[in-house]
């Protein structure tokens, strides 16, 4: 390992890299809280700051399984897509009053087009953009197909509580995201499905070499994305009381900035879930500072583009050149 | 095309060509027996025209990211690109300025997002895909925020001769994909620039340490990307004669379709243009053929999501053996 800089706590223990990660985004954090705060009366309220803590949770819950396929070294270009078909499949069943079986139908919906994502991805060797890439297009024209433009909305209250009720003042999703955090930091940091993400991430031939079930290990991680995914389309179905079609078209791009914001390397190994709440919630900040000072909506989509260049372009140059020689030992010399 | 290579001599000529053509040939084999026996209106001059004129602006995309992919690269941008290049020339020629005023504002923002996207490609090490779905969103809020969502109208009409007018009776855009296929042919098979191309997908690092610079090339192989969406883009605003911010979402998908079924390979620059035209006539055939059968925009979109996938597994197996 290399030398830490003298820094209390696990800060010092961080190598300089990730140490750039997580003094970047503290300070992020901090500063669009304080631009938001000195710009707009409306932001440092109890009932906007709640608004932001739900958004960033549903936001949370949707990348939470793409932080395990990036961890893993791949790619899921279909959340998105994956997100809209279970959420319309399911909302079908809960609208015509099978609650139990909408949820299960969705659920499976999801985990179906992760597992074959992750078949596509280990059994046919298909690049993983590409084959999430054709995935995404695959689920965006059934879920078209099978809702034939129409929105499915008004669904019982039972339903609605996941995605808009309140346990006292904190929304649903807030706890439902918390719980979220806690069981994927378990299966991360003290489970061999979470050991092996992070070796398969960092070197999958060493992973290989050392006897891992790589491709079975990838697609857990692959049908997990999928299933989390459905989980997540079931949460905003039921906040936003309607299931319409074209409902993740607009939510991948978001869905790889929280990852990236949250300082998860795309190139694999590096990074954890924990970041991924951080960028969730710089985002939904940012989203929620652009509503606040009546932003064009049309800018959305521009500042999560730009958002995810510069903070992978800052991890590759700044963290990079931060690291080069602590990195050069620490991997052996290995280019 | 250097597939060929790999298969025995003694097997006969037939059986080479048939193992070593690209997965867009069997494609439009089938198609076209099935359309004959189903829709024999299909073959109709109308039709075939009809069909040449749609895969146009397809074909022209598809060349530049042939030249992407060879890199072993991704340009996901493209569909984006066009759509604002169009918005931009359109805003331009509506304003009164000439037509060569509009053409050369969106060959400029080709080059524009061009550069940024081979800049951040070649020279900060990020991936392609994550760099392009990056700027699809920037170009795509561009677009939208230029118009707040309006198409552009009214476009002077010297425009629509680009799509009606025939040069030695072929129509316009069918002149100018063949031109710029014959263009890019040219600077793949028959420039330094077209070598390097195919080295940078075989073996970057080689070509690095023999002297190259890599990074300069790759840069220019985005850039001419780019600038092919915008010449597409001029191409589809005189054919719907206005300019529309999201018209070409998606279209960068059609093209990946056309360039994996045109045989070119995500690994190792193997592949061609001449493939890439085979690849965009299945996925326009593909499109047509389907419309005229009945089926939905959306079950296209869905089986060209199959064919795609089903396209680079095939590649994928073949390339093992």
């Amino acid at each position: 390992m290399n030398q830490g800089l003298a820094l209390p706590g696990f800060l010092g223990r961080l190598p300089a890299d990730r140490l750039f990660v997580v003094v970047s985004r503290a300070t992020a954090l901090i500063a669009i809280v304080l631009v938001l705060s000195a710009l707009s009366p409306h932001f440092f309220t109890a009932q906007n700051l709640i608004n932001v803590l739900r958004q960033a949770s549903l936001q949370f819950i949707l990348s939470a399984g793409l932080t395990l396929v990036i961890l893993a070294g791949g790619i899921d270009l279909s959340v998105g897509a994956v997100l809209g078909l279970s959420a319309c499949l399911g909302a079908s069943l809960i609208a015509g009053g099978h609650l139990l079986l909408g949820i299960v139908a969705a659920l499976g919906a999801g985990l179906a087009c992760g597992m074959v994502n992750g078949f596509l991805v280990t059994q046919f060797r298909i690049p993983a953009f590409m084959a999430t890439y054709g995935m995404l297009w695959i689920a965006s024209g059934v879920t078209h197909v099978f809702m034939k433009g129409e929105v499915i909305h008004g669904f019982d209250k039972t339903f609605r509580f996941i995605g808009a009720g309140h346990v006292g003042p904190i929304p649903a999703p807030v706890i439902a995201a918390a719980a979220l955090l806690f069981a994927l930091h378990v299966l991360l940091h003290h489970m061999r499905l979470g050991r092996a993400v992070f070796a398969i991430g960092g070197n999958p031939v060493a992973a290989r070499l050392s006897g891992m079930p790589v491709k079975r290990h990838l697609v857990t991680v692959y049908a997990l994305s999928g299933l989390l995914a459905a989980f997540a389309g079931l949460v905003v179905i039921a906040r936003v009381n309607a299931a319409d079609p074209g409902i993740g078209e607009e939510l991948l791009l978001p869905a790889i900035a929280a990852v990236c914001l949250g300082g998860t390397s795309l190139l694999g190994g590096q990074g954890g879930i924990a970041g991924t709440l951080v960028g969730s919630l710089i985002l939904a900040l940012i989203i929620n500072g652009m509503n606040l000072l009546s932003v064009s909506t049309f800018w959305q989509a521009g500042a999560m583009g730009f958002i995810v260049l510069a903070s992978v372009f800052a991890d590759q140059m700044g963290g990079r050149r931060v690291a080069a020689v602590a990195h050069h030992t620490y991997r052996g010399g290995k280019s | 095309m250097s597939a060929q290579a790999t298969f025995p001599v003694s097997r006969g000529i037939a059986f080479q060509l048939a193992a070593a053509a690209p997965g867009a040939v069997y494609l439009l084999v089938i198609l076209c027996a099935g359309l004959a026996v189903w829709r024999p209106a299909f073959f109709s001059v109308a039709n075939l025209t009809n069909v040449g004129l749609q895969i146009a602006v397809l074909t022209i995309v598809s060349l530049g990211m042939t030249l992407v992919i060879l890199t072993e690269g991704i340009d996901l941008s493209l569909g984006a690109v066009l759509g604002l290049a169009g918005v931009v020339m359109g805003m331009v020629l509506v304003s009164g300025y000439p037509l060569m005023a509009g053409v050369a504002a969106a060959i400029v923002v080709g080059i524009v997002f061009g550069l940024a996207n081979g800049a951040m490609v070649a020279w900060t090490g990020m991936p392609p895909f994550i760099v392009t779905l990056g700027t699809l969103g920037v170009a795509q809020s561009f677009a939208m925020v230029l118009t707040q969502g309006n198409s552009v109208t009214g476009l002077p009409a010297q425009v629509r001769w680009f799509n009606e007018g025939l040069v030695l009776g072929i129509p316009v855009p069918l002149l100018a994909t063949a031109v710029l296929f014959f263009l890019t042919y040219l600077l793949l098979y028959h420039t330094r620039f077209g070598r390097y191309v195919f080295a940078i997908g075989g073996n970057r690092r080689a070509l690095a340490l023999s002297g190259v610079r890599v990074s300069v090339y790759l840069v220019a192989v985005y850039v001419f990307a780019a600038v092919m969406a915008a010449l597409a883009a001029f191409v589809m605003t005189a054919r719907m004669n206005s300019a529309h911010p999201t018209i070409a979402i998606g279209l960068e998908f059609d093209a990946i379709a056309a360039v994996v079924l045109g045989g070119t390979s995500f690994e190792k620059g193997r592949g061609g243009i001449v493939g890439t035209l085979a690849g965009a006539a299945a996925v326009g055939v593909l499109r047509n053929g389907l419309n005229l059968v009945g089926v939905s925009a959306e079950w296209q979109v869905a089986a060209i999501g199959l064919v795609i996938i089903a396209g680079v597994a095939f590649d994928s197996v073949r390339g093992r053996t």
